[in-house]
């Protein structure tokens, strides 16, 4: 696949100050960003936090109140018809028709896009193909697997192989292995020259995917950086300790901010003890120390930073207030 | 930009005369129309694919003319064979236009679909999805009219007008039925849920298919309800294809129904545009 954009030196996003109202509320407070031809740029931040929102004003689905936004250096609000050419978007929730089959979808977005019968029949079943869609391509997607679904509705974002995509969270609810696969497909796209914004939850997945890395929070660019300059600004990894027993916990607390040169903290139930880590190849040290001076440890865990403690750094509250566990998971 | 590939680009098939260019953002009224024909094409999947939407068509034609004719034949016009003139193109008017109130429900269910993000995103005449609706529900109307008067011919119904004067008479309640879409479709745009749109729309067509010459000779009626069908758009149109089907007669009745449709497409197409803009 082959995705031109023609002038290389204009970004292919452009955002000066979006704003959108919902309301009252704020939901897109003043974004700005620019994103770079061929690259990876990862919008990462819990729901509610303005990321679909910003894609849809970026793809002309909805119109910014504030700001302005050019793709490859046509306005959204001056030349939807030249941005929508341009892009290609895959929305959080797989915009397919669900009456029909496959191919039928793909058959139709193409000779929307002005292809002819025939192309649109080959293009359809080049990209079932690609996507690993030929089996269930005469199939309603009545029968279709979440993933197989997110597969088609990326296949369909690709028909006139636009030189930018939008994944809104390309991956949520998909399990281990479909993830996997969606995310060596999007390398794939990249590698073949798309320019790719992606939003996400997961720091693993911007960290995985992206170049760039825009943390979002309540409408606002909270922290803007390369995958490795947002983690450091967040502190490195985190041991977590559990005793067996928990009156111990005041001599484990010692050697273990010895062994670190840091304070360890205490959580408020007494039972778990925590410390920020900057080298983990001390963890055995520690271990060993414990296990002189008699303390039998239950639990031990080295963790990078979640997206809860990034969210805790960066914005000082808590990623989400919605219940929300993904948002818990750790950075494998 | 240039890029490596490391497989063959499965986009090489394609000219670069295929692919939208950000040069062509003008939408332009061969395209509007192409786009809205693919639309209907999609319309037509869908009911391909949901057979059972058909139900109120197919079903309604037959139980309906079956049901009333034997019902009131007897009372009204002394026997069966006697009212079928009467009966006949009543029902098709009544059936046909009752079958338009879908468009409004359907569109409202359409436009709350994740499918119609990705049209919006798409650089299509943005007027092509309303427009392919409305153009696939022709086919309804089709369905709905040729059961109608197969289930008349064979309860022993001759119609005067000859072939031509039945097909005159399917074309006009076709267009008209068309233009009453739009009103449904107005307020598919304008409801929140697809059965709000059917309950109101019920509301306002069952009085007015009911309330009209199509059963029951108006004469025998009190005469604040004679009043009432004589300014009843229905009426007109229930006379003009009674003209056409017993007589093979076009008369003022015809001018009368296909002025009444300008009229309702003239006012309700562009608010229902301006609306589905909006919205889309």
């Amino acid at each position: 696949m082959n995705f031109s954009a023609g002038n290389t030196n204009v970004p292919a996003v452009e955002a000066d100050g979006l704003v959108k109202m919902f309301g009252q509320q704020r939901a897109v407070d003043g974004v700005s960003l620019t994103v770079p031809q061929g690259s990876v740029y990862g919008v990462l931040g819990p729901n509610g936090a303005g990321k679909t929102t910003t894609i849809k004003m970026l793809a002309t689905l909805l119109r910014p109140d504030a700001g302005h936004a050019r793709i490859f250096g046509y306005d959204v609000v001056k030349a939807p018809n030249a941005v929508r050419s341009l892009v290609g978007v895959t929305g959080q929730y797989a915009s397919v028709d669900e009456d029909m089959t496959a191919t039928e979808n793909l058959i139709i977005f193409s000779r929307l896009l002005g292809l002819s019968r025939a192309d649109s029949k080959r293009r359809s079943v080049e990209l079932l193909e690609e996507f690993d869609l030929a089996e269930a391509a005469n199939k309603p997607l009545k029968n279709f697997s979440g993933g197989m679904r997110r597969r088609l509705d990326l296949a369909a974002s690709l028909i006139a192989t636009p030189p930018l995509l939008f994944l809104d969270e390309p991956t949520t609810g998909l399990d281990p292995r479909t993830r996997a696969q969606m995310w060596e497909t999007i390398r794939r796209l990249v590698r073949e020259g798309a320019t790719v914004l992606l939003t996400t939850q997961y720091l693993d997945e911007a960290d995985q995917l992206a170049d760039r890395i825009a943390v979002i929070d309540r409408g606002k660019l909270v922290a803007d950086g390369t995958s490795d300059e947002l983690k450091a600004s967040v502190g490195n990894s985190s041991l977590h300790l559990t005793l067996q027993d928990r009156t111990q916990i005041e001599d484990a607390r010692r050697i273990v901010s010895e062994a670190l040169g840091v304070e360890a903290a205490i959580t408020p139930e007494a039972a778990r003890l925590t410390a920020p880590m900057l080298d983990t190849s001390v963890t055995p040290e520690i271990l060993i120390r414990l296990r002189d001076n008699g303390i039998a440890v239950d639990e031990i865990t080295v963790q990078k930073p979640s997206l809860d403690e990034v969210f805790l750094t960066i914005t000082g509250h808590p990623a989400d207030d919605t219940a929300d566990t993904e948002t818990d998971r750790n950075v494998a | 930009m240039t890029t490596t590939l490391t497989t063959p680009p499965p986009g090489a098939s394609l000219t670069k005369a295929h692919l939208v260019t950000p040069e062509a953002h003008t939408v332009t009224l061969r395209q509007t129309v192409a786009n809205s024909l693919t639309m209907a094409y999609r319309g037509i999947l869908k009911i391909k694919h949901n057979p059972e939407q058909l139900f109120d068509v197919t079903l309604q034609p037959i139980i309906f003319t079956l049901m009333f004719t034997y019902i009131f034949g007897g009372a009204i016009s002394g026997d069966v064979k006697a009212y079928l003139p009467v009966i006949i193109p009543g029902i098709l008017v009544q059936t046909v236009i009752t079958t338009s109130i879908v468009t409004g429900t359907q569109l409202r269910e359409d436009m709350d679909k994740g499918v119609f993000d990705r049209f919006k995103s798409l650089p299509i005449a943005r007027i092509s999805p309303l427009a392919g609706a409305l153009t696939a529900d022709m086919v309804r109307y089709l369905i709905a009219t040729t059961l109608t008067v197969v289930m008349g011919l064979i309860m022993g119904y001759r119609p005067g007008g000859g072939a031509l004067g039945v097909l005159g008479a399917a074309v006009l309640v076709i267009v008209c039925s068309f233009a009453i879409s739009w009103i449904w479709a107005l307020m598919g745009m304008l409801a929140s849920k697809a059965s709000t749109v059917q309950g109101y729309s019920m509301l306002i067509l069952f009085p007015l298919t009911f309330m009209s010459p199509a059963f029951v000779p108006v004469a025998t009626m009190p005469g604040w309800m004679q009043a009432f069908i004589k300014v009843n758009p229905i009426s007109h149109i229930i006379y003009a294809v009674r003209d056409l089907m017993n007589y093979g007669h076009i008369g003022s009745e015809f001018g009368w129904s296909l002025f009444g449709s300008a009229v309702v497409v003239a006012v309700f197409a562009p608010l229902t545009v301006k609306m589905y803009m909006r919205k889309a």
